[in-house]
């Protein structure tokens, strides 16, 4: 098992002990952090707070700020987790990294683009049609990310079945790039704007529980969640909730996992490997189709590159569950996310850090390397066939 | 009688008839159907996508031969010659016209007669390509709108399909409608692929001649800035010796009164005042290069592979210093060439110089110690920000005081650049270590992933406002001074010749470092840990520690490139460092030959110096859009059919192809793998 913890009873290198010490830093930045948020939210200018901020003091979070951060925190990590799912169950298949994954996200979400201008131009998206368009597009997009994530694995990673591990690897890299910039070369490289969603969708909130008003009157809840937050995450749990069934329950789940766990006894079993491994590619292009979908309503705009940043950040997330594990790769998302947009304030922000919103990647990067260091298998373990593990 | 005559001629012409029949379908019926239609559904896939991704249109702009001659038709409208858009989408079905008649030649099997069904075969192929660009135009003329108003035509695909418009439709059309196009293209692109299955059936001379004189005329005209750069500069030199002065000195075509070149009659000749070979050009180059050809396939013939196997019989001692010899020679020549060419030519190749340096160090790490590092463009940043940080006056006001800045009044002080290095290279070996430890016992593809977190760390706080105070954030810092060397010059951007030279001198260094390295204990090591980790630990190697001298070593070479990098640019700013780079870094290792100095040097030649870099442009500045489309294709394709690369490490090679070769050696009957082995190896391949 090569990981970065040292194996039971063998002597501490120079390494180890570096690695200790990485690791005793990075828990013990940001437990300091995190009490120097809560020391700060208590009293804005304590010592460590005029230590790091200057004599003002640590601005205080409020309550709404606070629940705002965590609802889109968690509206991001379901969409991360739904990526994360397609990441984690080809690796637990066929044991590499699809890089191109994150790709398969940003083309359903350039889809849902064409999709919904095409609905615009044609009056149904901010009519009484919009239901159906809308469904019509998620339909759509799905299908098409599907057939994307097939094509791929036909054309690029089956010729490669049984080649050196980083074989493939670096082939998803490829396969990413081209479809990256396939996109960039046939639809131009600027930003594409959805058309705008109706208010109800994208404006209006719901509110619960009073607790106050603030200064200028404006009136502050317990929770209060935009709607299309609010949806992505519903989405996101409902088509978890069907992933789950379909492979927990369903004899194709059932041969899915069995040939995650031993292609070859599988295919002893009478389980087609190639289609099964076929059927694992669609379902996660499907649930990545219905991620792009979620993008575009959440952020209401797609651009090339869209793909590669979520689908590294959504592979993060997969090896925080721990790799092979559905329900893992989804909880992953969520902490993902959660600490994607709270420890930027809670934990950068009280060190003083400037601009802590520019190091929000950084931050996933360094949650990366951080579980990697402490529980290589992720929070939730790994469900990988043992040769997935050397 | 002349009944009896008429019969006879009526049943041998009913026989001939019957004859011609049966050997027309039997012409058919030699044709594999499924393949043609494979391939051709493949050419009209290719044909389609590079007409939707605009490169057709776009580097139709760029004419590079004429059938006609351009003097005579001043006013040259299109299809009078040849653009490197008709190229791009010609070269589809020459290819795969080829490709569609390939045969495998098995062992021991008896291959197939070629002949006119790989024509037939061809052609299919071709027409069912065209049909797809005829289907496009098709399409585009449902969906063409003229404006009754102006006359301009619209299209309502254009909203998302960029270049679905009028250009496209002219050029594909031939400015003749799609009813032209609809039996044009079936038939242009037939008649190309069979040209393309005809080099099948040729003899092995004249193919070989008709190729040479094909490429020769692709890349004369393709490249002709280089071309007329060179014979120019070449020119020029002959009929002014004295213009070759200072070693350092600016270019000569930068400021100095253009010289008459006594190669001027031969680009004239060669080359039309718009750009693109003439007709004359075309016929001379094409004669000489096939008769070049045709003299070496009849002079040569069998001598190369006697010499070849001549070479490989000495020992190895021998054959180690020839090549050390040819080795040193190329590098010889490679120094006089910056005298000949100008400055974008000089740049071109400080760029290769650089990527060059960058890609010999990750040979290291990904190509000998196997270790797929995505985030090494991280070590390029931090030998970029820290020589900006000490050489330039510009750089962050939070730097304390005692960290030195070797500039004195805004001129750059003597030897400041090289005292720089040092501290350069002990900061890559630490971020080496640094990112090193934590990912070395890592799966290879959780490394992976991990060292391109570690890059993108990094450039983030390079951007970021929390280290403005030292590094500038988006702003970067500018004014970096140049690398001065008193007596001998200063290297900065303004000569890019100087440039090339300071380069040239660190590849040497990394070549000769990568080269004794891979010879020693520590790269039989690596390579050992490359092969199989688990062995290499129980073999007694500490692989730890040499997996991350491996970092350490790339780390290091890394650093001088991006010192070199900001000396020559003179600014620096995150955008420099984006992954990107460390993936293009990757593909021209792989692409080159993964392991194999020789094939890194191919490697960034071809790909840096034709396609360009990330941000860099290359020999051909029209692809500059289409090059990381192309770079995504070249990996992809590498992986798929040549991952050992273009000129192959064969110890790697060998591990790629384990099983053909235990499978070749199988069927020679040189491995016994059991007592039956022997019996069935003869069996199989007849000596």
């Amino acid at each position: 098992m090569t990981t970065a913890v040292r194996a039971k009873g063998a002597p501490r290198t120079g390494v180890d002990w570096f690695l200790l010490v990485m690791r005793v830093g990075l828990i013990a930045f940001i437990v300091i952090g995190l009490l120097g948020f809560v020391a700060q939210q208590i009293d804005p200018t304590n010592a460590w707070a005029t230590w790091r901020h200057g004599d003002e003091g640590a601005a205080r979070l409020s309550w709404a700020q606070f629940q705002g951060l965590v609802v889109t925190g968690l509206s991001q990590g379901a969409m991360y987790g739904l990526i994360a799912l397609g990441y984690s169950m080809v690796y637990g298949v066929l044991g590499f990294i699809n890089f191109a994954h994150g790709e398969v996200f940003m083309i359903a979400a350039f889809t849902g683009f064409i999709m919904s201008t095409k609905f615009d131009q044609a009056g149904w998206w901010d009519s009484g049609a919009f239901i159906p368009a809308m469904l019509f597009t998620i339909v759509v997009a799905t299908i098409v990310a599907t057939i994307v994530a097939v094509v791929m694995e036909r054309v690029a990673y089956r010729p490669l079945r049984g080649s050196p591990r980083l074989i493939p690897l670096i082939t998803s890299i490829g396969v990413s790039f081209f479809l990256q910039n396939a996109v960039i070369l046939l639809f131009g490289p600027g930003a594409k704007g959805y058309a705008p969603f109706p208010d109800w969708l994208d404006k209006d909130r719901i509110n619960i529980w009073q607790i106050g008003e603030s200064d200028t009157g404006v009136p502050e809840y317990l929770l209060s969640v935009e709607n299309k937050k609010l949806l992505v995450i519903v989405v996101a749990a409902i088509s978890m909730a069907g992933l789950w069934y379909f492979v927990e329950r369903t004899k194709t789940g059932k041969a899915m996992r069995a040939v995650a766990e031993d292609k070859e006894i599988a295919s002893l079993m009478g389980i087609d490997v190639d289609r099964t491994i076929v059927t694992t590619f669609a379902v996660g292009g499907a649930m990545a189709g219905i991620a792009g979908i979620l993008w575009g309503i959440l952020f209401k705009s797609v651009i090339a590159t869209t793909g590669f940043l979520p689908g590294i950040k959504a592979f993060t997330a997969a090896v925080v569950g721990g790799v092979g594990n559905l329900g893992g790769a989804m909880a992953g998302g969520v902490s993902l996310g959660g600490a994607e947009a709270l420890a930027p304030l809670m934990v950068l922000d009280p060190w003083g850090i400037e601009g802590p919103s520019q190091l929000r990647d950084a931050v996933v990067f360094t949650l990366l390397i951080l579980v990697l260091l402490v529980k290589p298998t992720g929070l939730f373990g790994e469900r990988l066939s043992s040769e997935d593990r050397a | 009688m002349s009944d009896i005559n008429a019969n006879v001629l009526a049943t041998e012409a009913a026989e001939t008839i019957e004859d011609l029949a049966e050997s027309a379908s039997g012409l058919f019926n030699d044709v594999d159907r499924d393949r043609v239609v494979r391939y051709g559904s493949y050419l009209a896939m290719a044909l389609v996508f590079v007409s939707l991704v605009g490169m057709a249109v776009g580097l139709d702009g760029r004419q590079i031969l004429f059938w006609i001659n351009p003097d005579v038709y001043v006013n040259h409208p299109d299809g009078q010659g040849l653009s490197l858009g008709d190229v791009a989408l010609w070269m589809w079905p020459l290819l795969l016209g080829w490709a569609a008649t390939n045969e495998v030649v098995l062992e021991g099997m008896q291959a197939r007669v070629r002949g006119v069904s790989d024509l037939v075969t061809g052609f299919l192929v071709g027409a069912l390509g065209g049909l797809g660009i005829s289907f496009l135009t098709f399409l585009m003329s449902v969906d063409r709108e003229i404006n009754p108003e102006n006359g301009v035509p619209a299209y309502g695909a254009r909203d998302p399909l960029v270049n679905w418009n009028e250009q496209l439709y002219i050029m594909l059309t031939f400015n003749r409608g799609w009813t032209f196009a609809l039996w044009a293209w079936p038939l242009l692109a037939g008649l190309l692929a069979m040209v393309g299955a005809s080099f099948r059936v040729m003899s092995d001379p004249i193919r070989k001649a008709i190729t040479a004189a094909l490429i020769s005329v692709l890349s004369v005209s393709v490249f002709q800035f280089l071309v007329d750069d060179l014979l120019e500069g070449v020119g020029e030199t002959i009929a002014d010796p004295g213009r070759i002065s200072n070693f350092f000195e600016s270019d000569p075509s930068l400021g100095r009164p253009r010289v008459d070149s006594a190669f001027d009659p031969l680009i004239d000749f060669l080359y039309a005042k718009t750009g693109g070979l003439r007709l004359e050009g075309v016929i001379l180059v094409a004669v000489v290069a096939a008769a070049l050809s045709l003299v070496a396939s009849y002079l040569v013939r069998g001598r190369v592979k006697q010499a070849r196997q001549a070479y490989f019989d000495r020992p190895l001692a021998e054959r180690t210093r020839s090549s050390a010899l040819l080795m040193v020679g190329v590098a010889l020549a490679l120094l006089i060439v910056p005298f000949f060419t100008g400055s974008i030519i000089n740049e071109l190749l400080a760029n290769v110089g650089i990527f060059l340096l960058l890609a010999l160090g990750l040979n290291i790490v990904v190509g000998l110690a196997g270790i797929l590092d995505l985030g090494y463009v991280a070590f390029f940043a931090v030998g970029g920000y820290t020589t900006a940080v000490l050489t330039s006056a510009g750089r962050g006001e939070s730097w304390p005081s005692w960290v030195p800045l070797l500039v004195d009044e805004g001129e750059p002080v003597v030897g400041g650049w090289l005292i720089a290095l040092v501290l350069v290279m002990v900061f890559a070996g630490l971020t080496g270590l640094l990112i090193g430890a934590p990912v070395i016992r890592m799966r290879g593809d959780y490394l992976a992933i991990v060292t391109l977190g570690f890059g993108e760390i990094i450039r983030l706080l390079f951007l970021s406002d929390w280290l403005k105070g030292y590094f500038g954030g988006a702003q970067g810092i500018t004014n970096i001074e140049g690398a001065d060397f008193g007596p001998i010059g200063t290297v900065t951007g303004v000569e890019p010749r100087s440039v090339f030279y300071l380069v040239a001198v660190f590849a040497a260094i990394a070549i000769y470092v990568s080269w004794r390295l891979e010879r020693s204990r520590l790269g039989r090591a690596w390579m050992a840990i490359r092969e199989d980790e688990s062995v290499a630990e129980a073999m007694g190697i500490n692989t730890v520690n040499m997996k991350l001298m491996a970092f350490v070593v790339g780390a290091v070479l890394a650093s001088f490139a991006g010192a070199i990098f900001s000396a020559k640019v003179g600014s620096i700013f995150p955008t420099s460092f984006l992954i990107l780079v460390s993936i293009i870094i990757l593909v021209v290792v792989i692409v080159g030959g993964m392991g194999n100095i020789m094939g890194v040097i191919a490697g960034s030649l071809v790909l840096i110096g034709v396609l360009g870099g990330p941000k860099q442009p290359g020999l051909l500045q029209e692809f500059s859009e289409y090059k990381l489309l192309i770079y995504g294709v070249l990996l992809v394709w590498m992986m798929l059919q040549r991952p050992e690369g273009l000129v192959p490490n064969v110890r790697r090679s060998r591990e790629l192809h384990q099983e053909e070769f235990l499978q070749d050696a199988w069927l020679k009957g040189e491995v016994d793998t059991d007592d039956e082995g022997d019996d069935v190896a003869t069996e199989v391949a007849p000596a």
